[in-house]
């Protein structure tokens, strides 16, 4: 199978919108005045994103912000859309064929879709820990140095400390130090997982997105990078996918989640937002019926 | 169960033997006919490769290494080695088109996988790549003798254009496929911490992709080593050595069999068969390489 | 402020661009081997306007070229050549797959791609030296046939095995169970679901043999004006007689060999391409790979 790779450089287009916007009514991710808001920065800010496959609308009109220093997590059932919002966050979606981001989508006070962006530099600041563990068939050490090296640091000695730092943040050093020219397909899954997280973190990124990072992995090691998760909480933001809902009321701060319906417009079913909360709120009172049939397992 | 005469409880005997028939007949007689063109292409194949092997080691083996080093003697009649210069012939022909067309063929399967994908450039590319994996050597040989000997006189370097010519569109075939192996979730992965396109085919999708490109190319290198047409119009006719690439014509064990099979003198026969075994053990040293290194490092299907 | 703007891009658009452009050598060579060439032979086709493909009588000395026998003769061998090797090839590669052991089908499928690899002059040397004179076949069309028939039976095999392998085990063990014979189940399943790939492969080998220059240049003889059915005549095939008369050709003769090699160019490119179709056509998403 080919793949036909558009460039990476700006592929799409953000709509033209006025930046200034004027208050929003009240909607699940805008809490009604007086409700308390955690007096931290949004680091994503997304109004009316959408995001269309060719001419098929995937998702539709997601508004909502992410705050700093939390762990935000996107539920619902398969084909909601989770995943691809996520996507929007690190500018993936430019090496899919035929997929457009439409509405707005601001990473602190930047634009993410502008022209003139690089996604390359998006993507130092945002990085990604997938699905199933992909790690390059290279050394562990060259693993981890590999987004250190592609971002021009070349002294031996700071590539050293920084793969230390990354493995130690990962909570893998112990069990690599010895062997870190050994193939990183050597390790087990929960290994190989916990060097990818070690290999985006080792690139200093704001921001870390896991697109269920458990998934693929045992019930241990799935506690392991749970763990390491609120670890890792207090020096990145994260956004986590994840179809397991009791991981999310474990280890998230907010909540988002997310459901398809019938598109008014194209008569299909597209991924919406439905609700978005703290934690806590969403898993014992709910505003929408949609969310309670979802938690209390009635579909999905 | 069948209406028979014994008391119920008492089972016939089971006969599961085979059983001869029109059909187990035809069946077999067909088996026969495919072992039959077995032995049918065998015994040739076996005798071509014995034949190399007997003439061509009693003739190499008789005054050794002086077969291998010697000059080709210049009045055909005189018995006696050597092929030193086509040996070395075949190596500069075959470098140079080795050094041309593995790093073209191999850049251009990068833009046709990486970049191109079903855009109408990358289509008429691989389409004409396809035809060019069709044309005949001697045609090849042609067009570097009208595009290059006439300007530049016969060398070992003509030779390698022309091979050049033959081996990209092997080459170009090959590593794309290679490349179509290359899981793309190391590319995602890659890209997710920021490397760009460029650093991420040079970094990630080029070693995974190596060894069956190495094992490609080898197998077009082989090939090339073994091509006579071509070098017929570019090569020239030389008996004594000629390391220069680009000046004087030079010769190679290919031009040298073909010369020597339709003289009537025994002497340069026998130097055509000790010729032919070089080029055989050449050809078959460097296939085998190929596969070792398929058989160890590549991407499974 | 953030900035998001794209440091180092220039090395990767020009990494781009560079691979673009060697993927456009490709096109560059094919215009030039075609235009060239064509220009080349524009002479003769002034002298002979089509009769140069219609002709029979080639006379140098006289500048009379009509290249019909050899257009003949490339055609007749090959012919032969894939007579005798199609079924030769199919039953080795229906051998290799559906009857022998396993133990014995890896090492022979080496073997057959280790013999795929030797030069086929080396094929010429051995039918010119061996095969013409042991078994008193002497120059002819035949010769040529069986010599390019065991050249090109390596890489038929090797097609059709790969084809074969792709029939989907769960139709040939359907067959089995209904309690088909071998045979009956290779008719049942896998002749059926090769067609396409196989018919591709035979001619890509006719192709080959179309093409092949020196092993038929060696043996074939050289006999002009033959166009006759007898295999064990002499005759001659459009790359052998440019290999064999280039060397003392003057201008209009170069010229009238540039034009043959044209003319092969254009029927192996025909050849070539309706095997690809072929192929193309029968590979459905599904099937096979």
């Amino acid at each position: 199978m080919t793949r036909g790779n558009t460039d990476q450089t700006p592929g799409a287009r953000a709509e033209n919108r006025p930046t200034v916007h004027l208050a929003p009514p009240p909607s699940p991710s805008n809490p009604p005045a007086g409700a308390v808001r955690p007096d931290t920065a949004a680091v994503f800010d997304l109004d009316g994103l959408e995001v269309y496959y060719g001419a098929f609308r995937a998702v539709r009109g997601v508004t909502m912000q992410i705050f700093s220093n939390q762990i935000t997590a996107f539920i619902g059932p398969s084909g909601c859309g989770k995943t691809t919002v996520l996507r929007c966050f690190n500018r993936m979606h430019d090496v899919t064929p035929g997929a457009r981001v439409a509405g707005r989508l601001r990473y602190r006070t930047a634009d993410l879709y502008a022209p003139n962006v690089s996604a390359t530099e998006v993507r130092r600041r945002i990085g990604m820990v997938f699905q199933k563990p992909n790690p390059f068939p290279k050394s562990v050490y060259d693993n981890v140095a590999f987004g250190p090296r592609a971002n021009g640091v070349r002294v031996k000695a700071e590539l050293d400390a920084r793969v230390e730092k990354s493995l130690r943040s990962a909570a893998l050093w112990d069990e690599v130090k010895d062997r870190l020219p050994a193939s990183a397909l050597s390790l087990s899954g929960g290994q190989q997982q916990r060097l990818c997280i070690a290999r985006t973190i080792a690139v200093d990124p704001e921001v870390v997105l896991m697109d269920e990072p458990c998934s693929a992995l045992d019930p241990v090691a799935t506690a392991r990078i749970e763990e390491l998760m609120r670890e890792l909480k207090s020096r990145f933001t994260i956004v986590i996918v994840t179809h397991n809902m009791q991981q999310a009321g474990r280890v998230s701060d907010r909540t988002a989640f997310f459901t398809t319906d019938i598109d008014p417009t194209f008569a299909l079913r597209t991924g919406t937002l439905v609700e978005y909360d703290a934690t806590n709120k969403i898993f014992s009172n709910p505003h929408d019926e949609r969310t309670e049939r979802y938690i209390t397992g009635r579909f999905g | 169960m069948s209406a028979g005469a014994l008391p119920s409880g008492i089972a016939p005997p089971l006969d599961l033997s085979t059983k001869r028939s029109a059909r187990s007949v035809k069946s077999a007689s067909m088996t026969g006919l495919m072992i039959a063109s077995v032995v049918v292409i065998a015994l040739p194949l076996v005798a071509v490769v014995a034949a190399v092997f007997a003439r061509g080691l009693r003739v190499a083996l008789a005054d050794f290494p002086a077969f291998f080093v010697k000059e080709v003697p210049i009045v055909a009649r005189r018995p006696g080695p050597g092929m030193g210069p086509a040996i070395l012939g075949t190596f500069l022909a075959t470098g140079a088109a080795t050094a041309i067309a593995v790093p073209l063929g191999l850049l251009g399967a990068v833009y046709l996988h990486e970049y191109g994908g079903m855009k109408r450039f990358a289509r008429v590319v691989r389409f004409m790549a396809n035809v060019m994996t069709g044309v005949p050597s001697v045609v090849m040989g042609l067009f570097v003798y009208l595009s290059w000997t006439l300007s530049f006189g016969y060398s070992a370097f003509g030779a390698g254009l022309a091979l050049a010519c033959l081996m990209l569109p092997v080459v170009l075939g090959a590593t794309e496929q290679m490349l179509r192996l290359v899981p793309d979730h190391l590319r995602e992965a890659s890209y997710a911490v920021g490397a760009s396109k460029s650093r991420t085919i040079l970094t990630v999708v080029l070693p995974a992709a190596l060894p069956g490109i190495v094992s490609g190319s080898l197998l077009a290198i082989a090939r090339a080593a073994g091509e006579t047409a071509p070098l017929l119009f570019a090569i020239g006719a030389a008996t004594a050595y000629n390391p220069n690439l680009f000046s004087q014509a030079n010769t190679a064990l290919s031009i040298q069999i073909f010369a020597n099979a339709t003289s009537s003198f025994v002497a340069a026969q026998d130097r055509a068969w000790g010729a032919a075994l070089t080029l055989v053990l050449l050809t078959f040293v460097i296939t085998l390489t190929a596969r070792i290194v398929t058989a160890r490092f590549a991407l499974r299907r | 402020m953030i900035d998001l703007g794209a440091k180092r891009a220039y090395a990767d658009r020009a990494f781009r661009w560079m691979t673009a452009g060697a993927a456009g050598v490709v096109l560059l060579i094919l215009w030039l081997v075609a235009v060239t060439m064509t220009r080349r032979s524009l002479p003769v086709f002034r002298q002979m306007g089509l009769g140069f493909l219609t002709d029979r009588q080639w006379s140098p000395p006289d500048d009379i070229f009509g290249a019909l026998p050899f257009i003949w003769g490339t055609t007749f061998t090959a012919a032969l050549a894939i007579v005798i090797a199609v079924p030769i090839s199919l039953g080795l590669a229906l051998f290799m797959t559906q009857v022998a052991p396993p133990r014995l089908a890896k090492p022979l499928v080496s073997l057959i791609d280790l013999l795929a690899g030797v030069p086929s002059v080396v094929f010429g040397l051995w039918g010119v030296l061996v095969l013409s004179q042991h078994f008193n076949l002497g120059r002819s069309f035949l010769t040529a046939g069986v010599i390019l028939a065991i050249m090109i039976t390596p890489i038929i095999t090797s097609l059709s095995r790969e084809v074969i392998d792709t029939t989907p085990p769960g139709d040939k063990e359907g067959a089995l169970a209904m309690g088909a014979t071998r045979w009956e189940m290779i008719a049942a399943t896998v002749l059926p679901h090769s067609k396409g790939g196989l018919v591709g492969a035979v001619m890509l080998g006719l192709g080959r043999a179309m093409g092949e220059t020196i092993a038929a240049a060696l043996v074939i003889g050289s006999a002009l004006g033959q166009i006759t059915f007898d295999p064990f005549a002499s005759g001659n095939s459009m790359p052998a007689v440019i290999a064999n008369e280039w060397g003392e050709a003057q201008e209009l003769h170069k010229a009238a060999l540039i034009a043959l090699a044209v003319t092969l160019f254009a029927i192996t490119i025909v050849v070539n391409l309706t095997a690809t179709a072929i192929v193309q056509r029968s590979w459905r998403p599904g099937r096979g790979t």
